[in-house]
């Protein structure tokens, strides 16, 4: 039970992110190109990415030995989930910058706005393709994270389910708020489910290789509570390493974003 | 035809290894280790419950280090 709510919430936060990266994408393409072709593009990437969790996940489910999976898919959640904390704890302590849906934004718009323009009734193939293509690849990463967790717990429809309600929930806010998605903390949600997959990583590659953790299940909670805890400690260890820094100072890239944001 | 099929090989390969791989190899190397030594403990409960977490914190620290602005 614990570790069906951890799974669904680590799912659903996941995918939530990487909507978030995508729709910024979408909404670039549809605002310059025309919104059909960038429906149209969203819907059809959406469309392969479930088809890729049915024809993949049922019989992962199915023909593998539990615990090959078990171990195999421990690994991937923890190269995913290390490589989130990661990137998380590095964006935090100023090492690197803060992901800016803005400049993304702004980048995206600026290629599309190169092309000839096109009616926004008309179907138009760049337009098209720039959604498909940004749906598509953030799309790649949830599918492997709803593959990993469903199949490896056997609950591959709930965590579809979660997937796909976090696609809804975040493109029904993305059409109300169009351009303000730089203002979704990111990093923070990053960290989370940072944190998430890679206590299930260490959970299922443990659970898989034959190692028995005490609790079972409630070890995820005990596992979440030690990374974050970990992850709390290396921010302002990091910030020291920072070159110029000393002590606990305002990092420039944490600067920025708060002055950035003040300015608004 | 075996053009197409050569270049979707490689795509295919190439976005494993970009996924596996990439810029940060030493959690790739790292993480082989971490399910290396949960099948190698696994008959000792109390040392792999200790040594696999432990170990995912050190692959941790030393690709996050390895990632810090030197600039």
């Amino acid at each position: 039970m614990t570790s069906t709510v951890v799974l669904m919430l680590a799912v659903f936060a996941a995918s939530a992110v990487e909507m978030v990266e995508a729709l910024t994408i979408v909404v670039a393409a549809g605002t310059t190109r025309g919104w059909r072709s960038a429906f149209e593009g969203t819907a059809v990437a959406v469309v392969l990415l479930g088809a890729i969790v049915g024809a993949v996940g049922v019989p992962l489910v199915h023909l593998v030995p539990i615990a090959v999976l078990r171990v195999v898919i421990g690994a991937l959640l923890l190269i995913l989930g290390l490589g989130w904390l990661r990137k998380a704890i590095l964006r935090s302590s100023g090492h690197k910058a803060m992901h800016d849906e803005d400049a993304i934004y702004a980048k995206t718009v600026a290629e599309l706005g190169l092309g000839e323009g096109a009616a926004p009734s008309r179907r138009d193939a760049l337009g098209f393709v720039v959604a498909f293509k940004g749906v598509f690849l953030e799309g790649m990463e949830v599918v492997l994270i709803v593959l990993s967790l469903g199949s490896s717990s056997h609950h591959l429809g709930l965590a579809a389910a979660a997937a796909g309600a976090a696609i809804l929930i975040v493109g029904g806010i993305g059409v109300l708020v169009a351009r303000q998605l730089s203002e979704v903390p990111e990093n923070a949600m990053k960290m989370g489910v940072g944190l998430m997959l890679t206590s299930f990583g260490v959970f299922w590659a443990g659970e898989g290789s034959g190692v028995h953790w005490p609790g079972s299940d409630l070890s995820i909670l005990a596992l979440i509570a030690f990374f974050a805890a970990v992850t709390g400690i290396a921010i302002p260890l990091m910030r020291r390493a920072l070159p110029g820094a000393s002590g606990s100072r305002r990092v420039p890239a944490a600067r920025s974003r708060l002055d950035e944001a003040a300015s608004r | 035809m075996t053009a197409t099929v050569g270049r979707y090989v490689a795509a295919f390969g190439r976005f494993w290894w970009n996924f596996l791989v990439g810029d940060t190899p030493e959690l790739f190397v790292g993480v082989l280790v971490i399910v290396g030594a949960a099948l190698a403990l696994r008959h000792d409960r109390v040392a792999a419950v200790v040594a696999v977490p432990l170990l995912a914190v050190a692959v941790l620290a030393a690709s996050t280090y390895r990632g810090r602005s030197r600039v």
